[in-house]
């Protein structure tokens, strides 16, 4: 996928001023997020289980080599293949390869980031194969020519509206008003492309080290129509999708659904394991699964931003954030938006060009709230920030200017002397006179501009704390439980 | 707000010593990426409290406290000395309404004393997020302000949803700060309340800030100047 992280300013900008992509960013709190909260506290022992969760997690990332070769064995052992892919040019190279070598003319696919990082449909398409999406919102997106909105609700920004118009652009279909005979009609469009397909393309939400199992979460069966139908299943992972065991997947089935959508169990929970057997009544005569890197391992070597790795991708994050629910899924310029994708993004494709997603976040603590596998994305986003400005890491991704940089040295030195503060404060006082208006500092000039777009500013009171401190409070008679006059003022 | 703050604690019978060679925590270098410029302020701020006389330290701000109990250990994660420090000094910073509620117990079974004078007042509460979050406090300035004679509280819709402050984030991203303040502030407006109060002095410039701007009659006051007004 075109990396677009550079111009998410203008994507917020964009998304901010279009009230109808408002109103359903502002949908998401009441609908997923709550769902999400209540469906947690019906969980018995639901901090128990984030808690194990984050352990286990912590365990098979640091551990990824030997669950990966143990996954890898077990599929061979049912006759599958595993591929690894170093990054995402390979993945495609790798399915492109297979479907032109099986003759391959149509593609059902079922959800899948992995393929929106390669850009999978585009280069399929170029080379005369038909891509088909077939979860519903990913089927409108690419309708639509449009990238995900959303990790779970890829076209959560479009109602029914839109998609109706789409409809009948693209599929050429009647006026259809209501969300049911929208669903209808794709499941018409859909069905052909079903029975027609030679290769169906999956993502995988978990890959059980122990069994070579393929975990997939759909609510609308095509992730098992996907992986069953055609003759060949192609399924696409990253790395850190690995679990060590079928217990440890259930573990975190309860936590990636609940937390998604509030649901206890999704609508399809869809195991593969391998290809059909001759008792079998149906499924692929060929099954494979790419495990792709791209990027991945610079991750792992980090130790600060390894935890990013655990991400099981259920969108809560999104939905907590308000910032994601000011800016949507688009300004974030890749696969991966909100506050995990602001970390992943850079990590994935470049820190200096990402270098607005880290500080585009009042660190309000949301998204750590939220997630079921308790990462700590505030922690994070600091770490970026910090090697953003300083540029020790990695020089290349430095990208505080010159005036930041004196600004907080200066700063550093105001705020380092108790003299230097109060003469400052007093500079201030006199500097603000003409900017008071009836109480409040209603404008301000150049970069501090925005502040005052949508508030105001109190002026900086006559008189300090410090300075009352001195003058009434440190003797205060109401202060009658032995104030200790050693009050740190001689310090 | 300071002066309400020492007025509060002196009133619940609390003996208020203030260190007047401290001035900021660092917060802000540290958010904006600047550790280095953080660091020699936070080193400051553990030089003037990490002596054994001082048993609490009281922050009348979520957000600050929780930058010395929660984030100076990311801070000095490299600097094995200092660690040692905020080891011993983070755990005796308490933010005001953590105070009153989990160490000095307040309201309690007794409740505050009765007070005819206290100005009666409708209040709603904004939970500033690092006081929720970091430091998990959510419930103490509730149950401060239930007990409180003449406050009224109301809850307020979406209280612990971020004003859009973030320090720095706030100027640099003002539009989408300004979308995320505008939320709130409609919310805060649509409670009915006189006032809108929290633990943190930022959220309420904010906020205070935001609510000036389109001309409402609710004012912010930090929950110290509450407690203030309505103890005798």
């Amino acid at each position: 996928m075109k990396v677009k992280t550079r111009d998410f300013n203008k994507g917020a900008a964009v998304a901010i001023r279009d009230e109808k992509v408002q109103k359903s960013l502002l949908g998401l709190y009441n609908g997923f997020h709550k769902a999400r909260i209540s469906a947690a506290a019906d969980t018995p022992d639901w901090e128990l289980l984030r808690e194990r969760a984050r352990q286990v997690k912590n365990r098979t990332i640091a551990n990824l080599d030997y669950y990966l070769e143990s996954f890898e064995k077990k599929v061979t052992e049912l006759g599958g293949v595993v591929y690894f892919a170093p990054d995402a040019a390979a993945a495609s190279k790798y399915v492109l390869d297979l479907a032109k070598a099986r003759g391959v003319r149509t593609v059902i696919k079922g959800k899948s980031m992995i393929s929106e990082e390669m850009g999978l449909n585009e280069q399929l398409t170029e080379a005369g194969i038909e891509p088909v999406e077939t979860d519903l919102g990913e089927y409108v997106i690419q309708l639509a020519g449009e990238t995900p909105y959303h990790i779970v609700a890829p076209a959560i920004h479009k109602d029914r509206h839109d998609v109706s118009k789409l409809f009948q652009e693209k599929l050429g279909t009647p006026h259809i008003e209501d969300i049911e005979g929208l669903g209808k009609e794709a499941r018409e469009q859909l069905r052909e492309k079903f029975i027609i397909a030679d290769m169906g393309i999956t993502g995988a939400n978990f890959l059980v080290a122990e069994t070579g199992t393929l975990g997939l979460v759909t609510n609308e069966g095509n992730g098992r129509m996907a992986s069953s139908m055609p003759r060949i299943h192609v399924a696409l992972a990253g790395m850190e999708r690995v679990v060590p065991t079928m217990e440890d997947m259930s573990m975190f089935l309860r936590l990636l659904i609940r937390s998604a959508t509030g649901q206890r169990i999704s609508s399809y929970v869809t195991l593969v394991n391998g290809l059909r057997r001759p008792a079998d009544e149906d499924g692929p005569e060929e099954f494979h699964v790419v495990i792709v890197d791209n990027g991945r391992s610079r991750m792992l070597a980090d130790p600060e931003l390894r935890e990013a790795l655990n991400c099981i991708r259920c969108g809560a994050c999104l939905n907590a954030c308000p910032v994601y629910r000011k800016v949507g899924g688009h300004s974030y310029g890749y696969v991966y938006p909100g506050p995990i994708g602001a970390i992943v993004t850079p990590m994935l494709t470049g820190l200096g060009d990402a270098k607005d997603l880290p500080f585009a976040s009042s660190l309000c603590g949301a998204c750590k709230e939220a997630c079921p596998v308790k990462v700590n994305i505030p922690r994070m986003l600091l770490a970026l920030r910090r090697d953003l400005t300083d540029g020790k890491k990695n020089p290349a991704d430095k990208r505080s200017t010159l005036a930041e940089r004196l600004s907080f040295k200066a700063w550093r030195v105001l705020f380092g002397s108790n003299a230097l503060l109060g003469l400052s404060t007093r500079i201030g006082r006199l500097m603000q006179v003409p900017l008071v208006r009836n109480g409040a500092i209603r404008w301000l000039p150049g970069p501090l501009g925005g502040w005052t777009r949508h508030r105001t500013l109190k002026p900086l009171p006559r008189s300090s704390f410090r300075d009352r401190w001195a003058d009434h409070l440190a003797d205060d008679p109401a202060n009658h439980i032995g104030n200790d006059d050693s009050s740190g003022r001689q310090q | 707000m300071g002066e309400a703050t020492v007025r509060a604690l002196r009133k619940l019978g609390v003996p208020v010593r203030f260190r007047e060679a401290q001035t900021c925590c660092g917060q802000p270098a540290f958010n904006s990426g600047f550790w280095d410029d953080a660091k020699p302020l936070a080193r400051k701020f553990l030089d003037l409290f990490e002596d054994a006389d001082t048993d609490q330290i009281v922050v009348p701000s979520g957000s600050c406290a929780s930058m010395i109990r929660v984030f100076y250990s990311e801070l000095f994660q490299d600097d094995p000395a200092d660690l040692e420090r905020v080891k011993k000094v983070a755990p005796k910073v308490f933010e005001l309404s953590e105070y009153l509620v989990d160490v000095l117990g307040v309201p309690g079974d007794t409740g505050f004393p009765e007070n005819a004078d206290a100005p009666e007042v409708s209040v709603t509460y904004h939970d500033a997020c690092h006081l929720t979050r970091e430091l998990g406090a959510a419930t103490q300035a509730r149950a401060i302000l239930n007990a409180l004679p003449g406050v009224e509280l109301t809850e307020l819709d979406q209280s612990e949803v971020c004003c859009g402050f973030g320090g720095t984030f706030a100027v640099k991203y003002a539009d989408i700060s300004g979308a995320m303040l505008k939320d709130k502030v409609e919310r805060i407006d649509a409670s009915g309340a006189d006032v809108v109060t929290a633990c943190d002095a930022s959220c309420l410039m904010h906020i205070g800030g935001g609510l000036e701007k389109r001309c409402s009659k609710v004012r912010p006051k930090h929950l110290a100047e509450l407690i203030d007004e309505a103890l005798p």
